[in-house]
């Protein structure tokens, strides 16, 4: 495909950087060129045009044009702003965790459709503002197997045999889980709770709508939100900083 | 100087100032040299009265114990003028709101300056701005009103919505500058958030 000098694309606005006095770079993530970056021209001013076009969380029409560092934005029009995201702590706070989870799970400039998908339906349920702990762990599952990183969930990632209805081990080194034997020899990964492994179980497996809001427990899906999220922390070396102001928030709204 | 022999950095006084100046704010390799040649040719005073500027800034400014804004004096200014409104209390992320709002002449109370808006995802919570001192002076004051005045996009908002749920039980009534649309601007261009919150905040006419 020879390079278009300007190209138009459905985006959803994953991070912003400020860059000198009113400038701003532009991350997005859209369906067919996966993650992109533009230059916004005085954004940061109060009479910038597309400004409300390109806030973080919002899923807009973008227009850029080809630059030789980065291509310039040159347009936006908002499709969705995810308007319930913006009155509400707790579930801006969720919306920007999925943009940097995002952000950090996804090449520069590679189609991940299905991924693309993933993170605009996961939006839509965040603004029904229902079963919000469930959404994420759904996306987290998701996400990291659509970056090709499912986790093994059903038999034994070292010896193959089926697990055993009983309390196994997760391991983010191995990918997935260990048989309690297998565990005595290498002593890596947490402890999962039958509950909690049916859970994940299902989470992994399930269409979305699947998922039952009220048959699953609130103390194994908090065992869940331990080990998915030591598992994406594994992944990509480094914390999650937005989980840390999620945790944070927890427990000051109780 | 050509552009293909750029000044070796930091070796000698004039790379030193050239290194110094690109790392200003809104000033790159060509403006830095400029400035630095025109102060080499300026009268020793000018260049002086610079360097000295620069100095009392680093020595003399500090942050108010009362409001955190940037001060000589501390309290400082507005925080020690006994003809402002000290039951309420406008918050910003920056100094130069203050200087913002000051210039509209509109507003008698008095200031917080945060230093920040809370950005999770670039690992400010809110420990990295100043909200304890906030929360302190809330609790030894005359103050009815807080108004948040912080920025209108996604920092400032969950800035904003976390200092609410914080100070609400306090039993301070507290208010948001009204969002709506920027003065002098069209309609058409306006997103969906502003033009919402637009008709929510309308007013009689
Ligand atoms: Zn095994
Ligand atoms: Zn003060």
């Amino acid at each position: 495909m020879p390079e278009e000098r300007e190209y138009r694309t459905e985006a959803i606005v994953i991070r912003k950087t400020k860059l000198g006095e009113a400038d701003s770079i532009i991350t997005f993530f859209t369906p067919h060129r996966g993650r992109i970056q533009g230059f916004a021209k005085s954004l940061r001013k109060p009479k910038s045009k597309l400004a409300g076009h390109l806030e973080l969380l919002t899923y807009s029409q973008v227009s850029f044009a080809r630059g030789r560092n980065i291509d310039t934005i040159t347009g936006a029009q908002t499709i969705d702003a995810f308007l319930p995201l913006r009155n509400n702590l707790w579930l801006s706070s969720c919306g920007l965790y999925v943009a940097e989870l995002v952000y950090h799970f996804t090449p520069e400039g590679q189609e991940n459709f299905t991924l693309f998908r993933l993170t605009l339906d996961t939006l839509r349920r965040l603004c029904r503002g229902e079963d919000t702990e469930v959404s994420l762990r759904f996306f987290e599952l998701h996400l990291a197997e659509g970056a090709g990183y499912r986790p093994e969930l059903d038999t034994c990632v070292n010896c193959r045999s089926a697990l055993a209805e009983t309390t196994n081990f997760f391991s983010p080194q191995a990918g997935g889980m260990l048989c309690p034997s297998c565990r005595q020899m290498q002593p890596t990964g947490f402890p999962v709770s039958p509950a909690a492994q049916g859970i994940m179980r299902h989470l992994q497996r399930a269409e979305y709508p699947a998922i039952p809001a009220t048959g699953i427990d609130p103390e194994s899906l908090h065992e869940v939100e331990k080990i998915s999220g030591a598992y994406l922390k594994y992944l990509l070396e480094k914390d999650v900083r937005s989980a840390a102001w999620l945790e944070m928030l927890k427990k000051s709204l109780g | 100087m050509s552009k293909q022999e750029p000044l070796s950095p930091a070796t000698d006084a004039i790379g030193r100032l050239v290194q110094e100046f690109s790392r200003l704010p809104g000033i790159g390799p060509k403006s830095a040299q400029r400035i630095t040649f025109y102060l080499l040719r300026a009268p020793e005073e000018r260049a002086r009265a610079l360097a000295e500027a620069i100095t009392s800034l680093k020595q003399r400014v500090n942050l108010c114990s009362v409001c955190c804004n940037v001060t000589e004096n501390d309290p400082c200014a507005i925080c020690r003028d006994s003809r402002r409104d000290s039951t309420m209390i406008c918050i910003v992320e920056q100094p130069q709101d203050v200087i913002a709002i000051e210039h509209t002449g509109a507003y008698r109370g008095l200031y917080h300056v945060l230093h920040g808006a809370i950005s999770p995802s670039e690992g400010v919570g809110a420990d990295s701005i100043r909200v304890k001192d906030l929360l302190n002076r809330l609790k030894n004051t005359t103050v009815r009103e807080v108004i948040l005045a912080t920025n209108t996009n996604t920092e400032g908002e969950q800035t904003a919505m976390y200092l609410a749920q914080l100070i609400t039980p306090l039993g301070i009534r507290v208010t948001r500058l009204a969002r709506g649309l920027p003065f002098g601007t069209e309609l058409e261009y306006a997103d969906d958030v502003t033009l919402t919150r637009a008709l929510e905040g309308r007013q009689e006419f």
